[in-house]
């Protein structure tokens, strides 16, 4: 099998927004996208860079979130802060082991992945590695999706927060982990959306 | 800038236009490095702010919310209860609370804790704010250098909970009276402190600790009494109704107040490192102390009712002990029932007279006291039962000197002492009115009332007799004998003709005097005139005479 021919090498670049393979030759100076007008670049620029650093900063954020209190809640059985481990746990304990589970997923378990898979996926490509790069682009693509579900605990603190308010019954209140989460969140968003996948066919010799 | 119309190199073309946004992208880095600082802050201010965990035991764990409930010191939040659970034995309740950091120095072995709720006592009204934000747990540093994180709850609040200055001090009593915690203590009818523990001790006196705050607690001296001043005092005296009270919060919840007491008199258990006697009242703790009680006993041949335990006993009139016993006993020889009156008197009381006492024996044994006793006997010191008042009935000992009692045997030897009693005056009286009644009733009195109606009859005829005949003879006399006054004041009038005739006869009468009296003159000097009849006269008077006489 022949391998792939880049597209350097057919003198094409390729537009992020909307997905229009230009010709290089055809760019004019200002380097926009003769369709959509939006910046184009063979690569873009600094993209493990900044990857790399709102990568840092979701797992430093990571920290904070878990180990300080997402919720209060008041109310007759008693007040309680709780975190998002101390949650999951109490689920699993009470029997409650589907939502301990579901809380698991969206907020362990997704955001460790993500780390995992930008993190995996930066450190091949600076190694210029060939291995399983179609595997890893669609690792990309999912790491990308589920962007958007590791918010789930996020809207789960702020549903109960405005749905459990009956006073003296029992209030619900957000507290500063939950802002954290949403930044680990938004972070990790911004470090899968700042890689560049194109990277990942890259290889340099 | 324009197209190159030949296909460029791949660097040549975007070379300028990236090198001169290099920083931008490099501003990313930002984001890790506040992430980095906020959660580094985050830890640091947490590791800072981590204090002490302890946990404090409470039988109850009323109102106590996980996260709610503050722990306070001094009213100042110093941590909130982070779990409430059940101790192993299910017996008490386990709080955990989180202290601040500074907090942890305050937590020493004797550091006290209790839950804060609201409560309405007779003398104060506190922790009303808990009514509406829920309780919490109040917090007394202790003085003990060993920390703790273990604690007990108190299930009553201290009553001093932010340790004013001031001085603690026992107070000891036979009972504490209406006293209850927080009750005030009173110098002078200010409030000077509070009452702020009570203790049953193990051999059932009671120990009461009260406050006295700075800088009043100069005012507790060695000679300082303390008195309950629970209550009202009512004293009828010979200056009138005299009521007394420290304060209306001490009529209800009970107070104690201290005064100096008797300067010369100290006490050897009163000293200042805070052991005191609580006295009853007022005057029991003004009063000089007592010293040992002694016994006596006495034998009445009379009942004696309205003598209560309790009741008096005086030494001519000085209140020197008190019954403490009534019992009947009988006597085998004459078979009848004396009343034994036991009595304990306190020497002390006596004053000048103990102090004659102290004197001779020196210590106030039994011995000493017994021939004292003994000496007061001879003299004719005698107990007799004496009602203190008519109104009651009640009576009281008294132990005065009846020189004309029979004599009386006294036996040094015996304990208790025996003193000689008589019967009492109140039951002498009683006898002779008896006896007085039983006369008056032996009086015949119908006879005197008969004999008295037949004399007053008599008196009556004797008088309208009177009235008839005698009367109208006594006006007839009285008429007569007026004319007969009348005539004998005209009479004697100056204007009368006897008057006149008379006052003329004594004239002619002077007259005829001084005749009479010159011719005696005359004979006086010549005697022979009576012979020979009167001279001529040349001269009258002396110088004739004073001639005549010559002439011889």
């Amino acid at each position: 099998m022949t391998p792939l021919r880049q597209s350097h090498e057919l003198g094409l670049v390729l537009c992020r927004t909307c997905g229009l393979a230009v010709s290089r030759a055809a760019l004019k100076a200002d380097l926009r996208c003769p369709r959509c007008k939006s910046r184009i670049e063979h690569r873009t620029p600094f993209s493990t860079e900044m990857t790399l650093a709102f990568l840092i900063a979701g797992i430093t954020l990571y920290i904070p979130a878990n180990l300080l209190p997402v919720m209060h809640t008041s109310g007759l059985p008693g007040d309680a802060d709780s975190t998002i481990l101390g949650g999951i746990f109490e689920f699993w304990q009470s029997g409650d082991w589907d939502i301990a589970l579901l809380i698991f997923i969206a907020s362990v378990a997704v955001p460790f992945t993500k780390f995992i898979a930008i993190g995996l996926l930066l450190f091949t490509v600076r190694k210029n590695s060939r291995w399983q790069q179609h595997q890893r682009t669609v690792l990309y693509r999912i790491v990308e999706f589920i962007g958007y579900w590791s918010m789930l605990d996020v809207i789960v603190v702020a549903l109960t927060s405005a749905l459990l308010q009956f006073q003296l019954l029992g209030t619900a209140e957000p507290r500063a982990g939950i802002a954290f989460f949403c930044a680990v969140v938004v972070v990790t968003m911004l470090s899968a959306l700042s890689f560049d996948p194109r990277l990942i066919w890259d290889r340099r010799t | 800038m324009s197209a190159a119309p030949t296909p460029p190199s791949e660097e040549e073309l975007p070379t300028p236009a990236v090198r001169s946004r290099t920083w931008i992208p490099r501003l990313v880095w930002v984001v890790p490095i506040a992430a980095a600082v906020i959660g580094i802050s985050l830890l640091i201010k947490n590791w800072e702010n981590e204090g002490p965990r302890i946990t404090i035991s409470f039988l109850t764990g009323e109102g106590v919310q996980v996260g709610k409930t503050l722990v306070k010191y001094r009213d100042v939040t110093v941590g909130h209860v982070s779990a409430v659970g059940l101790s192993a034995d299910h017996q008490t309740v386990l709080v955990s609370a989180d202290l601040s950091k500074d907090a942890a120095s305050l937590l020493k072995a004797d550091t006290q804790f209790w839950i804060v709720r609201p409560r309405i006592g007779v003398g104060s009204v506190s922790g009303l704010d808990t009514l509406l934000s829920g309780v919490y747990i109040g917090m007394k540093t202790g003085a003990a250098t060993l920390h703790e994180r273990q604690f007990v709850g108190l299930e009553n609040p201290p009553a001093l909970s932010h340790g004013p200055r001031g001085r603690e001090l026992q107070l000891h009593a036979a009972r504490a009276g209406s006293l209850a915690i927080g009750a005030p203590v009173y110098f002078r009818q200010f409030q000077v402190g509070r009452v702020i523990d009570e203790n049953l001790l193990s051999d059932g006196s009671t120990r009461v600790t009260v406050f006295v705050e700075a800088p009043y607690d100069g005012f507790v001296k060695p000679v300082t009494r303390f008195w309950n001043a629970s209550g009202i005092n009512v004293k009828l005296g010979a200056d009138g109704l005299n009521v007394q009270t420290e304060s209306l919060a001490a009529v209800l919840a009970g107070g104690v107040a201290f005064d100096d007491g008797p300067t010369d008199a100290v006490s050897a258990a009163d000293d200042i490192q805070g052991d005191f006697t609580l006295y009853k009242n007022e005057t029991d703790a003004m009063a000089p102390p007592d010293g040992e009680p002694h016994y006596v006993r006495m034998h009445f041949a009379q009942a004696l009712r309205g003598l209560d335990v309790g009741a008096p006993v005086e030494f001519v009139g000085v209140n020197i002990g008190s019954v403490v016993a009534v019992d009947l006993g009988y006597e085998r020889q004459d078979k009848s029932f004396p009343v034994i009156v036991t009595a304990k008197v306190y020497p002390r009381r006596m004053g000048q007279a103990y102090a004659v006492l102290a004197a001779q024996g020196k210590t106030e044994s039994e011995e000493t006291l017994a021939a004292f006793v003994g000496t007061l006997v001879k003299r004719g010191l005698r107990a007799l039962p004496r009602s203190g008042s008519l109104l009651t009935g009640k009576l009281y000992i008294a132990l005065d000197f009846l020189p004309a009692s029979p004599r009386a045997d006294f036996d040094a030897s015996i304990r208790p002492l025996e003193l000689p009693t008589v019967n009492g005056t109140f039951q002498e009286l009683e006898a002779n009115i008896g006896r007085l009644v039983k006369k008056v009733n032996d009086l015949p009195l119908e006879q005197i009332v008969a004999d008295l109606h037949t004399d007053l009859k008599d008196l009556h005829e004797t008088l309208s007799e009177l009235h008839v005949r005698t009367l109208p003879n006594a006006e007839d006399t009285l008429s007569a004998l007026h004319r007969t006054l009348d005539s004998a004041d005209r009479t004697l009038d100056v204007e009368s003709p006897l008057q006149r005739g008379l006052a003329e006869t004594l004239l002619e009468s002077r007259g005829t005097l001084q005749a009479v009296r010159e011719l005696a003159d005359y004979l006086d000097r010549h005697p022979d005139a009576l012979l020979r009849g009167r001279r001529p006269q040349k001269m009258p008077g002396q110088p004739a005479a004073a001639s005549s006489e010559a002439n011889p």
